[in-house]
């Protein structure tokens, strides 16, 4: 029994570990800031290799928590992004006074998240969303001079409590209707009574909430510009893959019966997303928020891959979330590298960054390039895939509007492509040129390479290269 | 016995009783109430689905108490960030904390 958890949960165990470290290393006065990142990086780093030992499947607690490859792969992808966000806010991390707590803060809800995806269970599914979204509200608040922070912070949690109330109130449906919360028996129980359907509905809702659909994503721009830019990253990353890893799941196969119900819903919510983010992402100024809309587009792209019910839809949307993690992390790192050495943050900021700063504006590029769909960056692939899975069902309207979307969003990711190769910054002091300009390309290059957090992008840009490898290779073992 | 009807009449007018305060209240301690009765109505819905329709398991009771512990965490940490704006802001008004606009 004892070795049984501690085999299929080693992920967790590892997450709980850190926790535990980091809770009585503070209450002991705690340390220096650099051994404190060493020590979680060191220990997200063991719990990666964990899980990619062993291969098994299996349940544990009265089948309240199961475990298999899928769930085993989309937990490794969760806590290598933390690690990257790790990496990525160390020097934001490091000047701040509560450097531990935001540690003990994001270990917390990826332990979380991982308790939500091995969830066999409504009760358990609902304990992992909060321990993954309260703890949230509290890192968004975690510039705590700033007064936009806080009232991210306040959005944050008001909306996730009132997601959350939506999902209790029709889980409490679902239980009054069939006298289970679990997984398997509410698959076989449902017949698709009326009461039932609002069930259905209200959950849907309430995870529309959750990964910011529209019309559910009123909070989501606002706490995006409002959090620190590293927790930015986490929330559009970490955040939202969780709930899409589990809300495929619970879709296909506790709601499974009810497909003729939701599946009309999840069009909807997929043309919603994709227009109103395309749409607004356009008119933005500030980078924050650009990402923020683009990441609602691209949940409306996802919710097109969910819509072809098959298991090639499953396995389109866990490939995409993972060109996602690379790409959109590899876009924070460089929002994140430029507002902590220059405090900006807008569009216009970004003028001319090719000439000043070579390095940066090519890895930007990049990103930005593979969050498009631009063919040889591996986010084409992961949009083929989506599509290809959506089309399944044979609801060519829903393909034909995500493929006149792709083209919109086109405009204003090359937007900024355009800012920093095409234009010049009007006035050179006080711009992002101002601190860099003097320096040749090669010791500038050498600098990057020098400083902690640029060596993460370069990380990221070899992961990128390597996603991209990965799909060449799926798409010639498949024909 | 009270019929089971009139307690899902009354949990469902308690929800929806919280929804309305939370789109029309403009003091964030009232915003958290209602956030608060919406939890609560759940509550009622969980216990009186296990005690009338399926009384041989605990499911519903379990999932009530574990809604209330959360529901505590949540007002915890809540409350923190509510005070943690009132030192900035010296208000709990939400029409004050409106920086973040389109």
């Amino acid at each position: 029994m004892w070795t049984d958890i501690l085999l299929l949960m080693r992920t967790e165990m590892m997450l709980i570990l850190i926790i535990f470290l980091l809770l009585f290393w503070k209450l002991g006065g705690g340390g220096r800031v650099q051994i404190v990142q060493a020590v979680v990086n060191g220990g997200l780093v063991l719990a990666l290799l964990l899980g990619f030992v062993l291969s098994d499947s299996g349940e544990l607690f009265g089948h309240m928590f199961r475990t298999n490859d899928l769930l085993r792969l989309e937990k490794n992808m969760l806590v290598l992004a933390a690690l990257l966000v790790s990496l990525l806010a160390s020097q934001w991390v490091a000047a701040h006074r509560h450097a531990m707590e935001f540690y003990l803060l994001m270990i917390s809800t990826l332990l979380g998240m991982c308790f939500m995806l091995s969830s066999a269970n409504l009760l358990m599914f609902y304990l992992g969303l909060e321990l993954a979204s309260i703890p949230l509200a509290a890192m968004v608040n975690f510039d705590l001079q700033r007064k936009q922070s806080a009232e991210a912070a306040f959005k944050m949690i008001v909306s996730s409590a009132f997601a959350s109330g939506i999902l209790l109130f029709g889980i409490s449906w679902l239980y009054g209707t069939t006298g289970t919360v679990d997984f398997d028996s509410l698959a076989t129980a449902l017949t698709g009574s009326p009461l039932q359907v609002l069930g259905v509905v209200a959950v849907l809702a309430g995870f529309g909430f959750k990964m910011s659909a529209v019309p559910f994503h009123l909070w989501t721009a606002d706490v995006y510009e409002g959090a620190p830019v590293p927790v930015t990253a986490y929330l559009s990353v970490l955040s939202k893959s969780a709930i899409l890893f589990v809300f495929v799941s619970v879709l296909y196969t506790v709601f499974g019966s009810m497909q003729q119900v939701w599946y009309i819903v999840i069009c909807v919510l997929a043309i919603g997303s994709m227009l109103v983010g395309n749409l607004f992402a356009m008119r933005q100024q500030n980078m924050k928020r650009f990402l923020a809309f683009s990441s609602i587009a691209q949940v409306g792209f996802i919710l097109v891959g969910v819509c072809g019910v098959n298991a090639t839809s499953s396995a389109a949307v866990v490939f995409f979330l993972l060109v996602y993690l690379f790409s959109n992390l590899g876009a924070f790192a460089i929002v994140q590298h430029i507002s902590q050495s220059t405090g900006k943050e807008t569009i216009d900021d970004y003028r001319g960054l090719a000439r000043a700063n070579p390095a940066l504006a090519w890895l930007l590029a990049i990103a930005l390039f593979s969050l498009a769909g631009i063919p040889p960056t591996a986010g084409f692939f992961g949009k083929f895939f989506l599509l290809l899975a959506g089309a399944g069902k044979g609801t060519w309207f829903l393909i034909i509007v995500a493929a006149l979307n792709m083209i919109v969003s086109l405009y204003y990711y090359l937007r900024v492509v355009k800012a920093m190769f095409m234009e010049t910054q009007a006035s050179r002091t006080g711009g992002l040129c101002g601190r860099y300009f003097h320096h040749g390309f090669v010791w500038r290059c050498l600098r990057v390479y020098f400083q902690p957090h640029a060596s993460v992008e370069a990380l990221l840009l070899i992961l990128l290269f390597h996603a991209v490898w990965l799909s060449i290779k799926i798409i010639l073992l498949k024909n | 016995m009270v019929p089971v009807s009139h307690m899902l009449f009354f949990s469902t007018a308690l929800f929806f009783i919280g929804v309305y305060g939370l789109l029309t209240r403009r003091n964030m301690i009232a915003l958290l109430m209602s956030i608060e009765l919406m939890l609560n109505s759940v509550n009622i819905n969980f216990v009186v689905f296990n005690k009338y329709l399926w009384p041989g398991q605990l499911d519903g009771v379990f999932f009530s108490i574990f809604i209330i512990a959360i529901a505590a965490a949540e007002a915890a940490v809540a409350i923190a960030i509510v005070i943690n704006l009132y030192r900035s802001h010296l208000s709990v008004d939400v029409d004050d904390a409106a920086e973040l606009k389109y």
